[in-house]
Formats: structure tokens, sequence, C-alpha cells
């Protein structure tokens, strides 16, 4: 397991110590987040960061564990970006184009929680406009039909799309927040599970 | 040339931590409630307290670094409650490097550089990247807010690192930490008194449109402590006469109460309560540095105008 001990320096030595200096990130309800996996975490989408700020937010015990579903167009684009992406974070590619089956495109995300993993995922599929939560797409839907029983932890981000937004390459520090909400699993009713979730996201 | 501490800041600073035990002890004994306000507040106390100690006695250069890191988070803070344009996302960018700089000019000693360059060089610089952008919707705003930030974070709050650094040796027993001791300490005691004469006295609001818990009495009382705990210091830290001790109190005093203040009126005028959550019941960092950036620059001025 040489690219644990690799994501755990990436994180103790740039990613906690950006977070902690140029950022600051204030946590409410840390208690909420999962001890142990398999647990799914899911948040509103405005910043590369975000994946990093949830993954950061983890107990360092449980980092090994942890895996942000990003897109495999962007993230496999090129051989550094991929190996960073896959290797050193851990992401779990995922095709975001095309006409694909759920099955097709998250299979890899339900096998990763079936093993006892900790993914992290954003329901709104992509970055959207910094503090505007957008129309939540129907693969966490399918997620939580294949594991009814598995709890779904939402964790509400504000600022980081302030800090280094869709386009841009320059971080700019602000002070960010990140409310852990009440986790949910599975409710049988698709519109109000769907609800319930885009409150606690801040829809 | 390093900064030697000379025994009277160790004693202030013990006297410092040995009140802040009694207050401790105090808090502790009005307060059982193991969350309330008032204990998280001497809890962040006992923080800011020893950090303080800390880079005080540790060095100039860390003492540089953490007024510096300092003003950063204070700037932070402003910029993250006050509207910004997502277009002047590098001008905020340079904004924030202009602290090292400022840091690096009172670590060089070069006062010329330190008084100017934010008031004149960046007031005029910013703007002009801003205007490179090419957005006008905003600009004026844009460029007024961030100089006010900048003028109240950094500027102002840089002046109590500078005396750091003032010419040193003039005097025997006086050095650079005495003085930002002595600043620090009749500041910070000046806020606490104020407030403490309020809950005991207080019965006529001074301010009640911009910070309805401010009275005549608490000011009134804020003063008098300061300016006795201000002749009481300065033989120890400060070459000032006993007149001017007082003179220094009563400036310390005022500047505080109007520091506190006007980062009320913006927190009103922003309608909100607590300028963030860095120090659990302080607020943000704002809320402890406020009156620091009316007392920085005026006391600076006064020592340096007749002693150095």
């Amino acid at each position: 397991m040489g690219y644990a001990a690799l994501r755990w320096l990436f994180f103790l030595l740039i990613v906690k110590p950006f977070l902690l200096l140029a950022v600051g990130v204030n946590v409410r309800h840390r208690d909420r987040l999962p001890a142990a996996g398999p647990a799914l975490i899911v948040a509103n989408h405005n910043s590369h960061l975000d994946a990093l700020v949830l993954m950061a937010m983890l107990p360092v015990w449980l980092l090994s564990r942890a895996r942000p579903v990003a897109s495999a167009e962007y993230f496999l684009s090129n051989r550094w970006r991929a190996w960073f992406a896959t290797r050193v974070i851990g992401i779990i590619p995922v095709a975001t184009s095309g006409v694909r089956s759920h099955a097709d495109v998250l299979g890899p995300v339900r096998d990763a929680l079936a093993a006892g993993d900790i993914v992290i995922f954003f329901p709104e599929g992509t970055r959207g406009e910094p503090e505007r939560l957008g129309k939540l797409k129907t693969g966490i839907v399918w997620l939580a039909q294949q594991l009814p029983t598995m709890l779904i932890y939402p964790v509400r981000l504000h600022g980081l799309g302030k800090v280094l937004p869709k386009g841009d390459w320059l971080p700019v520090p602000f002070f960010c927040d990140a409310w852990v909400g009440e986790p949910l699993h599975w409710s049988g009713d698709r519109r109000l599970f769907l609800a319930a979730l885009s409150a606690s996201l801040g829809g | 040339m390093s900064i030697t501490l000379a025994s009277p800041v160790l004693a202030i600073l013990g006297g410092v931590w040995a009140l802040l035990a009694l207050a401790t002890a105090v808090v502790w004994w009005l307060a059982p409630a193991p969350d309330s306000e008032l204990r998280q507040r001497v809890r962040s106390w006992w923080l800011i307290v020893a950090l303080c100690s800390l880079a005080l006695m540790f060095s100039r250069a860390a003492a540089l670094v953490f007024f510096g890191v300092i003003s950063f988070l204070a700037l932070k803070e402003y910029l993250t409650l006050i509207p910004t344009r997502q277009t002047d996302r590098r001008v905020l960018f340079w904004a924030y490097l202009s602290i090292p700089m400022q840091y690096f000019w009172i670590g060089i000693e070069w006062y010329g550089m330190f008084i100017i360059f934010i008031p004149v060089y960046l007031f005029l610089l910013l703007p002009v990247a801003m205007v490179l952008t090419g957005e006008t919707q905003g600009y004026l705003r844009a460029a007024g807010t961030l100089h006010w930030g900048l003028m109240s974070m950094v500027f102002s709050l840089s002046h109590l690192a500078y005396l750091l650094v003032l010419p040193q040796g003039e005097y025997a027993h006086v050095n650079g930490p005495g003085l930002a001791l002595f600043l620090l300490v009749l500041t910070e005691l000046n806020d606490v008194a104020q407030y403490c004469w309020g809950k005991l006295l207080g019965r006529h609001k001074i301010s009640p449109a911009v910070s309805p818990n401010k009275t005549v009495e608490g000011f009134v009382g804020g003063v008098l402590t300061t300016v006795l705990l201000a002749a009481l210091l300065a033989p120890w830290l400060t070459p000032f006469s006993v007149l001017d001790a007082l003179l220094a109190g009563a400036l310390i005093a005022v500047a505080g109460f109007f520091g506190d203040l006007s980062l009320s009126a913006l927190k009103r005028d922003l309608g909100i309560k607590d300028s963030g959550n860095l120090l659990p019941g302080h607020g943000g960092i704002l809320d402890r540095v406020d009156s620091l950036t009316y007392t920085a620059p005026l006391f600076f001025h006064f020592t340096r105008y007749f002693y150095f």
C-alpha cells in the first residue's frame, strides 16, 4: 500500500496546512461524520477543493478508505492527472457524458461501497455556480436504492466556490463553512428523498 | 539585531497570566455551565495570551510573523464578510500579498516605506489592477471597501509591530516588546474594563443605534481604569513621564472605544452579530482586534513623536 502512504503525506503536508492557513474551514457537527465505512458522503459542488475538504474532514486513519467520485473525462484526460487522481487521491472515475444506464456509470461506486469504502459523491453531477444548489441528478437515487440500509451523510459546503471557482487556477483566501447534516437513508419515496437531501445541501 | 527581553516585560507577562488565572477562577464560580459564553471567552483568552507571550518572548522575527498572521486572518475575515466581485479575484490576491511586504518593511526598519506603502502605493495600484479587468460595475464600492480593509487590518495593526523596532537603547529599561505589551495589555484590559463597568453600573446607553450594550458608565469606568493601569505599568515598560502615561492611557481608552464602535457599525451594516467563529466566546478575530485598529496607530505616533 505505497499509495496510501503517499496520500497520507499529501494530506498531512500539503492539503491540511493549505486548508488551515489559506482557507480556514469551519466544520459544524463534525461528530456526525461516519466513523467507519461503508458510508456515502454527499455535498454540493462548486470547486475542485470540495473533495479535498471533505477528505480532510475525516479522521486520518479513514483517509485510505475515502474515494471521491469524479469525472473520467476530466481526470483521466492525461497521464499525470490520471496517475495523481486515481493513485494519490483515489478517485472512482465515472463517465459523465454519453447515454448509459445508471448501472454502467455508477456500478464501480456501488462496488466500492459494498467493499466498505467511504465514497464522496456530488449529486449535482458537476461544479455549479457558487452558493446555488443545482438540480440533483438521479444517480443518487439509484445508489440509495441499491444500498437501502446504507447511511448517507449530507455536507453543505459554503465559500469554496469563492476560494477556487470553476475555470480558475489561483486560489484566493476566504473563510469557508461546512455543515454536516443528519445522516439519512433511502426513504422509499423518490420525491421525498430528493427533497430531504436537497434541503440539507442548502437547496 | 535581536530583541532582548528585559525583566520588566517578563514580570508584566507574569502579572497577565496571574490576572487571567484569577479571572478564570471567578468566571468558573460565576458561570457554572461548562459551555457558557463567558467560559468559552476565558478559554480563548488563554490561547491569545499564550500565543502573544510566545511571540513576544521568542524573537523579533517570530513576533513579526505572528502579527503578520493576525493581519492576514483579520483581512481574510473582513473579505469573507463583505461582498466582493468575482472579477477582482486577482486584485484580492495582490492585496493579501501586501501583508508580508508591509511586515518586511518593518523587519528592515524602513519607516518611510512602512508609512506610505498602503496609504499611497496600494491605494493607487490596486484600483489600477481593478481597472485593468475592465469591470466598471461596482468599481467605487470594490476599490473603497478593499482599501478600508487594508488600512484597518494591515496598515493600522502593523503599527503594533513597528513598536518592536523603534530605535532601541535610547532608554535603559525600555525595549520594543515592552512597548507592544503596554499597548496590548491596555487595549484589551480597556475592552474588559468597559464591559465589566457597563455590566455593573450601566444605565445610560451611549450609542444605542450602533452598539446597544455600550453605556456611559461603562465608558467612563473603562477610561478611569485604563488611565490608572497606564500610570502603574508605564514606569516598567515605557519611557513616559507620569503625565504622559496618563495621557497615553486616556488615548488608548478613547481610541479603543471608537475602534470597537467602528467595527460594530460595520457588522450592523452587514447584518451580522459576530465577525466569525475563530475565537469561541469572542466571535471572530475582528471582534478581538477591533479596538487595536484604532489604538495601535494612535499610540504609536504618540510614542514616536514624544520619545523616539
